[in-house]
């Protein structure tokens, strides 16, 4: 079989997604795990929901995810491809946005855009935790941990890699 | 001077495209879990390439286009400075470094992850990993508690996404316009 179709569908996919994730990556995992493990049936879903924990433990932003998937769907080649499709096309709008825009504050229609938009991406955010959760929490230990990871992101404001180095020693000692 | 948007003057800098490229390698590898608050830190109080007014006025606009805010946050400081290759060489700098460390982590993975130890230990994180992302969500929404307007938005949102399984195109063709409208109605109010 030629990898020149998965590579062609990894760009296509990932150039897609880029163009609708308002409010980031993180909004359109569910229709990356829609893609990804549903149509195109390139992974398990726990292997999509392990990629997503690699990326977060590592520095940088989150869109590092959509590397790790084309890398494991077609090699070195496929992340290159992947990277290249998710940032090329919210390159191109933030350029020539930001070449017409020096400062939107306090202009009408921007308030309705950021007030219209925020919702909309807060549910997203939320259905991708949502999704996520689905395939994670299989017994009480990884409930135990999707919740007080909850609770103490809410509480308190610790590093995010605190909560991932706890939460991979509890599944080291065999809790989940 | 620049009485037109009543902003300060735009002062003149020369940041090369080498300045631009490293200060958000720098960034990159700094953030771990959230990236921005580096971005401020580096870009308005350690380098001074940008005021805190010009540095919110650019954030505003990166928040309402496709994309990370962090990766345009980059385009956009890049562009400021360096016109198209300025952008590239920041948003290259960004890229680079921790696509090649979760590269690097997942060849590690790819060796590892069969041993049951490691299958635990990432069970663990996987579970982590969508509190995180459950947790973010809660507290941004926390700031609409008392809207009328945003708390339907984003109920319909989940719904439509979780149980209905909505393509996201339709959802954003449906949701999108009348969470704006309904933004638009309560304007300068």
């Amino acid at each position: 079989m030629s990898e020149r179709p998965v590579l062609f569908d990894l760009a296509w996919q990932f150039a897609a997604l880029s163009l609708m994730s308002i409010g980031g990556i993180i909004a359109v995992v569910p229709e990356m795990h829609a893609a990804v493990v549903e149509r195109h049936q390139w992974m398990a879903a726990q292997d999509f929901v392990t990629l997503f924990a690699l990326a977060q433990a590592a520095p940088g932003p989150n869109v590092i995810v959509v590397t790790l998937i084309g890398w494991r769907v077609a090699g070195g080649l496929g992340a290159l491809v992947a990277t290249i499709a998710v940032a090329t096309p919210s390159f191109l709008i933030t350029y020539g946005a930001s070449r017409i825009w020096r400062s939107v504050n306090g202009r009408d229609w921007y308030r309705v855009c950021e007030r219209g938009m925020a919702p909309v991406t807060i549910g997203l955010i939320l259905s991708s935790g949502l999704l996520l959760s689905k395939v994670t929490v299989d017994h009480w230990g990884s409930l135990a941990i999707t919740a007080l990871t909850v609770v103490s992101l809410l509480k308190w404001r610790n590093s995010p890699l605190i909560a991932l180095g706890c939460a991979a020693l509890a599944g080291l000692a065999g809790f989940v | 001077m620049s009485a037109e948007t009543g902003a300060s003057p735009i002062p003149k800098r020369r940041v090369g495209n080498l300045d631009l490229f490293l200060a958000f390698s720098g960034i990159s590898i700094m953030g771990f879990g959230g990236v921005l608050p580096w971005v401020r830190w580096m870009i308005v109080e350690r380098k001074g390439w940008l005021d805190e007014d010009e540095f919110v006025n650019a954030l505003s606009l990166c928040q309402i286009l496709p994309g990370g805010n962090v990766m345009n946050i980059a385009v956009y400081i890049g562009a400021r400075f360096g016109g198209l290759a300025g952008a590239i060489s920041a948003f290259a700098g960004l890229l680079l470094a921790p696509c090649l460390i979760v590269l690097g982590l997942g060849g590690l993975y790819q060796a590892f992850g069969h041993l049951p130890a490691v299958q635990g230990m990432f069970r663990g994180a996987a579970a982590c990993a969508a509190g995180l992302i459950l947790g973010m969500g809660l507290r941004m929404a926390w700031r609409y508690r008392g809207d009328a307007r945003a708390l339907p938005v984003i109920a319909v949102t989940i719904l439509a996404m979780v149980w209905l399984r909505v393509p996201l195109l339709l959802l954003l063709a449906t949701i999108l316009p009348a969470s704006l409208a309904l933004a638009w109605s309560a304007r300068s109010r």
